[in-house]
Order: structure tokens, then sequence, then C-alpha cells
């Protein structure tokens, strides 16, 4: 039973853990001083919540540390999802992708936060607040962009069209997924769909931006362990000092 | 990047906590008002400042001239007797 709770808490962990790595790429590199340090804020948020459940995770396998998880476990053992691995393109990428994880995080934490594993219910009644934040302020984006300029709008339809393929992992069931709604402690990952759709979907309407047809574009998902070739890269210099220096302390 | 480029400029407010003054506590920009809001938030309260914010547009504040000083400013300058510290306040007064 620990053995997927551990598999659960790493592809939150994990998944929280990249998108902070990408979003801290970015950092000063936005287009005013205003959004480089909102945006920054939000990556800082997610890494507070990773470091929780790597915490719990490292806890559960005992003999570790969220440290020891983050730089030292090799790429086929991170579990997170391919969508936050997509790279920083453009800013309207980086915000649709934000605004599809903020969707998507809301509707798991407010199922998290009745969780019968009451570590998990605590870290996430304390992310949620966070989370709501984090989607008003992507949402606020969407609609600024996509009703923007023509311009503006095409930057955003082109983003959500190139990223959608990768929400169909969100709500693949795998076997942690039916052990964690079995034991109450997570809901299925398939039963996220339609309130996320309906989420997503509204915004991006009033945004004037058309919303892709569902598409499979893999049978191979980052839960599962198997991952998009930019996963390597990313952790090739995130864990690239504390490779180089072993227990190197600052 | 040109000042255009970075939308309007705003000032916030920020309160402690309810009931005291809102005070000045610097600008940002922003292109509409829930942004420079959100803006405030992140840029002026991350570590406890307050909990409440109020955002001015910087067109919207009417300022003194700093060429008026001497005929705003110097005249109340020997007036000392306009301050109330002649009188001997009752002991059960607080806040003074």
């Amino acid at each position: 039973m620990n053995d997927k709770i551990f598999d659960y808490c790493l592809r939150i962990g994990d998944t929280s853990l990249i998108l902070s790595h990408r979003i801290g790429e970015y950092c000063s590199k936005a287009p005013i001083l205003e959004e480089d340090l909102a945006i920054t804020n939000v990556g800082l948020d997610l890494l507070g919540q990773a470091e929780s459940f790597l915490n719990y995770a490292a806890e559960l396998k005992g003999n570790t540390t969220a440290d020891e998880l983050t730089f030292k476990r090799k790429e086929k053992d991170f579990r997170c999802l391919h969508l936050v691995q997509t790279p920083n393109i453009d800013f309207a990428f980086i915000l649709t992708r934000q605004f599809l994880i903020d969707c998507y995080h809301q509707t798991l934490f407010n199922q998290l936060i009745n969780s019968q594993d009451e570590r998990i219910s605590g870290i996430s009644k304390k992310a949620i607040k966070e989370i709501n934040y984090h989607l008003k302020r992507s949402t606020e984006w969407i609609l600024r962009l996509g009703l923007g300029t023509d311009h503006s709008n095409q930057r955003l339809q082109n983003a959500v069209n190139e990223l959608w393929m990768y929400t169909d992992e969100l709500f693949i069931d795998n076997e942690t997924d039916i052990k964690m709604d079995k034991l109450n402690i997570g809901p299925l990952s398939s039963s996220l769909k339609n309130p996320w759709e309906q989420l997503v979907t509204s915004t991006l309407r009033s945004a004037s931006i058309e919303v892709p047809e569902a598409n499979l574009y893999s049978l191979q998902y980052g839960k599962n362990g198997f991952h998009t070739e930019y996963l390597g890269y990313i952790l090739a210099e995130m864990q690239h000092l504390p490779l180089l220096y072993p227990d190197v302390s600052w | 990047m040109s000042d255009e480029d970075q939308g309007i400029l705003w000032e916030v407010f920020i309160q402690v906590k309810a009931g005291r003054p809102f005070k000045h506590v610097g600008s940002l920009h922003a292109y509409d008002k829930e942004m420079a809001m959100k803006a405030a938030r992140d840029l002026y309260t991350r570590r406890n400042e307050g909990n409440g914010i109020w955002i001015v547009k910087a067109e919207n504040i009417i300022s003194s001239d700093i060429n008026d000083g001497e005929s705003f400013f110097d005249p109340s300058n020997d007036k000392i007797y306009r301050h109330p510290t002649f009188y001997k306040i009752p002991d059960g007064v607080k806040h003074i």
C-alpha cells in the first residue's frame, strides 16, 4: 500500500517540481518586471508544494530525503506529467501551460483536501489557497491575451493547439489511481476530466479561443515513468551541481 | 522597450490591519486594474506587510506644486500656537 502512496506523492510532487524548474528558467525574461516577479512567485509556491509531497514520499520510503529524491533520482523514476516538461517557447505557451495545470490542480486538490490520508489532506488544504490564486491570475491572462489584439489571440490559440495533446495524460487512470480511489486517498484521474473541461472551455470560449479536438497522442505517460525528450535535459541541469559535488552545502 | 509598452502607472497603498490607515508603499506598471491588484499583491504583500490594498492610477493623484512651497507651507512655520500643546490632557484620555 505504501508503495502506491509513495508513487502518488511522487506524481504530484514531481509535477510541481518540474513546473517550478521551468518557471525558474524563465526568471528575468518576462515581458515586464511586475510579471517577472509574479510568475516567479507562482514557481516558488509550486516548489513549496513539491517539497511537502516529496518530504512525505521520502518518509514513506524511509532512509532518504526530499533532496535526495530531487537530485539523485534517475529520469525513469520521475512521475511528472508530460505537460509540465514542455519548454518555455514564448509567453503564450508559458501562460497556457500554467492555466491548464492550474485548472487541473484546482480540480484535483479540491478532492485531496478530503483525503483519508491526513498528511495529504493537510498539505492540500494549505496548497489549495495558493492554487486558487494561481488560477485567478492565469485566467485573467488568458482573457487579456485572447481578447487583446488579433496578434495576441493568434499566439495564444497557437499555444493552446500545441499543448492540448498533453492534457490527455491528466485523466488517464493507472494502477496507482485505482488504489488511491479504493483507499479514499485520491480521486480517479478520469473523474477529474469533466470538471476540468468545464473550467477550461468556459474560460477559453470567453477569451475567443477555439477549444481543440481531443486527441490521443501517446500510450506512454510521465505518471508511468515514460517521459518526453525534454525531461533528461531538465534533470541534467537541475541535478548537475549535487552530482558534481555530492553533499555540498552553502 | 518604450515606457508605453509597460502599461499604466499605478500607486499602491497598504493597510497593516483593519482600522489602520492605508500607507503609500510604492508604484507599479500594469495594463488594467485586475492586473494592477495582483501585481501589488505579489510585489508588496509577500512578507505579511498587510491585509488591505488600495490602488490608484498615478494620473488621478493631484499633487501640490513644488514651486508653491513658499506660499503654501512657509506661513505656518512660525505659528507654533496652532499645535494644541498648551492644554493639559486629562489622565484618562488615550491615543493623543
